[in-house]
This record gives C-alpha cells, structure tokens and sequence, in this order.
C-alpha cells in the first residue's frame, strides 16, 4: 500500500470525525457534548487543509480555516455559557432532564 | 518524516479518545488541550503553519481556559451517564459514517502525490487581500458570540430580580 503522508492524515481526520461523532451520539453531559463537537470540528479543519495541500492552495485553506476556528470558538463560548446557566438553574448537566423546553 | 507524521497523527487520535473516556471534565478539557496542540503540530508540518500558530493560541489556549473556568463555575455533574442510544447502534453508525468516508475519498487520495509547496501567494494576500468576506462574517461572528454571552448570563439577574420582586 502506498503509504504518503496524505494517507496518515486522511486517517486522523477519520480518527477525529468518528471519535466526535461517537461521542456525539453517546454522551449525555453538556460539557462532554462541546468537547465532542471540537474534536469534529478539529477533523473537518484538518480535511480542508490537506484538501488545499494536495492542490497546491495551502494559503486559501488555511485562510479558510481561520473562518472554522472562529466559528468554532464562538460555538464554545455559547455553549458554555448555556451549560452554566443549565446547570445553576436545574442544577444538572444531562442533557435528558432539558425536557422543561417541551412544555 | 514519516514516522513524525505517524506519531502525531496517532496522539491526536489517542488524546480525542481519552478526551471522551475521560471521568472528570477537567480531564477531559485537559486531553482536548492536548489533542488541539498536536493537531497544531500537524498543521506545522503540513506547511500551514500561520494556522498551527492560531490553532495553537485559540484551540490549545483560549478554548481550554474557557473550558476550565466553566467546569469551575459549573462543577463536576456525574460525566459517565448512560448513553442515550445503544451502544451497539451509535458503534454501527459511527463505522457506517467513517467506512462511507474512507470509501469515497481513499481511491482519489492514493494516487496523489506529496508534492512541495510552490504556491507563491502569502497568507496575508489570501486574509487581506481575497478573503474580505470571511473577516466581516468573522467580526459580525465575534459581535454575536459576544452579545449571544452577554444575554445569556443576564438572564439569571433578571430571574433573580423576579424572585426578589415575588418574595
């Protein structure tokens, strides 16, 4: 098999997009939700830039990524803040006892 | 080379899994912290390093403190709840996903070389120059991130002050 370095980091931006899909889909904590949406976050960031090296266009996607790791900070900051307000008002993290938005 | 490659591309995966198994949240941001600044790495030696450096500040440092300051406003919550899908169907989906992925793009990516770098441009050209549209979207992005937070924890002054006015 022809091993390049384009190969070793296609594999950790799979390692990366299936560890945060998992933990998307298997965790119930809020905070352990935004922990999983930067690991998916950090995989996309990693595609888009091999993408551009492969072409020969590494400064377009790396001005592209800059956009992803804004985007992806505010995503933190809103989330964090809302799992802080979740938590002093229901007192708890589990994103199962946010049925309250039902009513 | 290879085998720098090889060994950073395998702690970004093993740091991303123990970021997830991890017990505690600090834990877990710490592993992310970790994850983030060898992703950094790789960007380094990929050429981006302009990226690595922001990677580095904003994904290893700012995002990690902010983590940190939460989890300590926030406490430790019980971070090892039962999931909310069966194991076995988020493990098939998770391989389906992945498996689709590698399935499209592994034939296209194989043949490609690992060319050097000849793209003469500057990542200043690229930001400044090109890419306008991004740096208004980013700052409208920072306003609302800034505004979106400042709501949000003025939400409990205004719950407290219903409170008081009832009491």
């Amino acid at each position: 098999m022809n091993l390049s370095v384009a190969t070793l980091v296609f594999v950790a931006v799979l390692g990366l997009l299936g560890v945060g899909l998992y933990a998307l889909l298997a965790t119930r904590n809020l905070i352990k939700v935004i922990v999983a949406l930067q690991i998916l976050v950090k995989g996309a960031m990693l595609a888009l830039v091999l993408a551009g090296r492969l072409r020969n266009a590494v400064q377009e996607a790396q001005s592209l990524a800059l956009t992803v790791i804004v985007a992806d900070t505010i995503v933190a900051v809103i989330g964090l803040t809302l799992a802080v307000q979740i938590r002093q008002r229901l007192g708890t993290l589990d994103i199962k006892a946010l049925t309250s938005l039902r009513r | 080379m290879l085998i720098w490659h090889g060994l950073v591309v395998a702690g970004i995966v093993v740091c991303a899994i123990l970021a997830i198994r991890a017990q505690r949240l600090l834990t877990s941001a710490l592993w992310l912290a970790g994850c983030s600044a060898l992703v950094a790495v790789l960007l380094y030696l990929m050429g981006a390093a302009e990226l690595a450096v922001i990677e580095l500040s904003v994904g290893a440092g700012l995002v990690t403190v902010l983590f940190v300051f939460a989890i300590n406003i926030a406490g430790e919550d019980a971070a090892s709840l039962p999931s909310p899908l069966p194991r076995p169907l988020s493990w098939v989906v998770v391989l389906v996903a992945v498996g689709l992925l590698a399935w499209r793009v592994l034939p296209e990516l194989l043949p490609l070389p690992w060319l050097r770098v000849t793209d003469s441009s500057t990542f200043s050209d690229w930001v400044w120059g090109n890419r306008m549209v991004d740096l208004l979207l980013q700052v409208v992005l920072i306003f609302a991130g800034v505004l979106g937070m400042m709501g949000l924890l003025s939400e409990r002054k205004k719950a407290g002050e219903h409170e008081e006015e009832s009491a």
